[in-house]
């Protein structure tokens, strides 16, 4: 790890800030995923890439830029990433899911600010985080108002291009959306100095297209029966997605899936028979946020599905392979992002609906719609959520939290009691 | 068979015994929940319960559940209340429980828990937000009620304990009588109470548990901000002791059942 330290000093890192979060990872990491039972072998992976988060995928990150080559650090799953690749430039997520970067938020946003947005701009603040050191240019977008206000505190630090993403899904919406991505376009273009042609796009959109296909083979091993594999696992790999090598993580994913398949065949389950499955809806949990699904799987229950960014908002849906022109593809892209159903659109109903199939198809027992403190769409939104759970006979509960443990006590006798009532 | 059900409440420990005889008692947790488990072991050894026998089976519940490293069984206070209640309320019913830390609303259906809904990290509507209120104006919990009968309500406003207990001191400060804050005080829990369970569709048979459901006041004032009747029940404050108990004997029952096919 000497040559972590080095690179993260010349990345301008206050080093021994961020030792304390190196110190307190591996303990953390350990507690929630090593500790399970039964894990796949190809779990390894995964492990290994948690835990040199900072170091291995920074250090691609960095000879990539020696080549001449640009890295772009994103937010949120409405940024194609097609369109950065196509470029021969990299896209990776940045960091906001830990309580250890919130203080550094707090001294430039209003308390009432969610958890992830002052934890990105505590990493960025507080130079803790290597993505952000690294990334040259940040793409922000307008999914609520917390962040807009946010972009502009951070691009006093470093450049960062916002997206405007329409808040409505009418015809003239997606077209406005399909003309912003016209204009990032123009704007990696001028940023990296390499044209986009179509034939770049289209081999980047069939680069992020298995990405999501090799998520989605994931997640149906957990439509079983008997679970190959725990949430908490599955929510790890999800979180990774955001960071590493779209091809490597695809095929590693693959991988993994041939050793699921093995276990479906087999009947392995890495829990008791009845066990209860919840799906959880609602707002992202950013890399180490764990504190859930650790909580859950601890109680007797398992997590099946998550309807969230780090979940099926990122993968499902593809983007038309068949599209030459670059004018074609930028539509077929906007098409594609904008089915994402994000509590940011008015009105949303897609969602509820996207809730109710992944009930069924997960063959869910319960629901736990999750809001992160603060968010206030998704908070208004779980009025529609837990009506419509009722309405179609399906137990929810809902939680508010943010990143500290303080409730965790709270939450585990909530949701053991959920478990409970699941299991009367 | 001894059936023991010991809850382990965030200001009082309550215990139920059911065996050859039935009995039941209260202490405060003070500020270990693993010392007031040993007290509770030895009064239970003096009532001819030995804890560690076959012949006794324990489930403990509330916040300090855990704590209790003698039980068969930890469930949920929830669950244990929703239990109690309904035997105490004589079947289906809804609960609202107010505890001194949280407080909890339970629906109950064909016998089991169908949705319930608690308080979040926050004091607001909890006993302590009582007891902090009480010490603030310098009498009991029991005498807070008193003088809150004779008052007229002060409107307190704050969703936060410690904004409500400024509210209260600014009250002070403008010399308002100890009667017209106290009414504040009792209104302001009872409203926050009923807020909790607003969205829930409450059984006609609605009861209250926790220490507060043998006040008839207080079940008074609740029943309107509620916009029904809330019983109150003897025994309230045993509610999920007794739930706990009487899980001890299905748990124990069930899973001799189970072996026996």
């Amino acid at each position: 790890m000497a040559d972590n330290q080095k690179m993260w000093d010349e990345l301008g890192m206050n080093l021994e800030l961020h030792d304390q979060l190196c110190e307190v990872l591996p303990q953390a990491f350990g507690d929630v995923f090593l500790s399970q039972e039964n894990r796949p072998e190809s779990m390894d992976y995964y492990n290994m890439v948690v835990a040199d988060i900072h170091g291995i995928r920074p250090a691609e990150l960095i000879e990539h830029q020696k080549k001449g080559g640009k890295v772009f650090g994103t937010f949120c799953v409405f940024v194609p990433d097609e369109i950065i690749f196509a470029a021969d430039a990299i896209a990776t997520g940045l960091c906001g899911g830990s309580q250890f970067w919130v203080p550094g938020g707090e001294k430039v946003l209003p308390t009432n600010t969610c958890p992830l947005i002052k934890a990105s701009v505590g990493a960025r603040l507080d130079r803790t985080c290597p993505f952000f050191r690294i990334a040259d240019m940040y793409i922000g977008e307008t999914t609520c108002d917390g962040k807009k206000k946010a972009w502009e505190i951070l691009s006093e630090d470093v450049p960062v291009h916002v997206m405007n993403l329409p808040q409505m899904k009418r015809a003239k919406d997606i077209k406005a959306w399909a003309e912003e991505i016209e204009t990032f376009k123009d704007v990696i273009e001028e940023f990296t100095g390499n044209k986009i042609t179509g034939e770049k796009l289209a081999e980047s959109i069939q680069l992020i297209n298995n990405k999501r296909k090799a998520l989605e083979r994931l997640y149906n091993y957990r439509k079983n029966e008997n679970l190959p594999i725990s949430g908490t696992d599955a929510l790890v790999i999800s979180q990774i997605a955001f960071y590493d090598d779209p091809a490597r993580f695809t095929q590693m994913t693959n991988k993994l899936c041939d050793e699921l398949e093995q276990r479906v065949q087999d009947g392995v389950s890495v829990v008791p028979d009845g066990t209860k499955r919840i799906m959880l809806t609602g707002t992202p949990l950013a890399i180490p946020n764990w504190k859930l699904h650790n909580i859950i799987e601890t109680s007797g229950a398992a997590v099946v599905c998550e309807e969230m960014c780090t979940g099926t908002r990122y993968f499902e849906n593809q983007v038309d392979e068949a599209k030459e022109t670059v004018e074609e593809q930028i539509e077929s892209l906007a098409e594609r992002y904008m089915k994402i159903n994000c509590a940011c659109f008015t009105p949303n109903e897609g969602r509820i609906d996207d809730i109710l199939r992944l009930a069924k198809e997960y063959k869910v027992d319960g629901i736990i719609d999750v809001n992160l403190k603060f968010c206030n769409l998704y908070d208004t939104e779980g009025y529609f959520v837990e009506r419509a759970m009722k309405d179609a006979g399906i137990p929810v509960l809902g939680i508010e939290t943010d990143y500290t443990d303080s409730d965790a006590q709270q939450l585990r006798t909530r949701i053991s009691a959920f478990v409970e009532m699941l299991n009367n | 068979m001894n059936y023991v059900g010991i809850d382990i409440g965030s200001t009082a420990s309550k215990v139920v015994a059911r065996g050859k005889d039935i009995f039941q008692f209260v202490l405060p947790t003070g500020w270990s929940s693993k010392e007031a488990t040993t007290i509770i072991k030895e009064k239970l050894l003096e009532n001819g319960i030995d804890v560690l026998s076959d012949e006794t089976k324990v489930v403990a519940t509330g916040y300090g559940r855990a704590a209790v490293d003698f039980a068969d069984y930890t469930i949920t206070e929830i669950t244990c209340h929703a239990r109690g209640g309904r035997e105490l309320a004589g079947g289906d019913c809804s609960i609202i429980d107010v505890g001194g830390q949280d407080t909890k609303v339970i629906l109950l259906s064909n016998g089991t828990v169908q949705d319930f809904q608690m308080n979040d990290k926050c004091s607001a509507g909890t006993g302590k937000f009582l007891e902090i209120m009480a010490n603030r104006l310098g009498v009991t919990l029991q005498e807070l009620f008193e003088l809150a009968e004779k008052g007229t309500v002060l409107p307190i406003s704050s969703l936060c304990t410690v904004f409500a207990e400024s509210e209260v001191i600014n009250y002070i400060g403008e010399g308002r009588s100890r009667e017209d804050i106290a009414a504040g005080v009792v209104d302001s829990v009872a409203a926050k109470v009923a807020q909790l369970g607003q969205r829930k569709r409450l059984s006609e048979n609605l009861i209250l548990t926790g220490g507060l459901s043998h006040n008839e006041y207080f079940t008074e004032i609740l029943s309107k901000k509620v916009g029904q009747k809330v019983n109150s029940v003897e025994n309230g404050r045993y509610a999920g002791a007794l739930g706990a108990a009487l899980l001890a004997e299905e748990k124990t029952v069930g899973a001799a059942r189970k072996r026996n096919s």
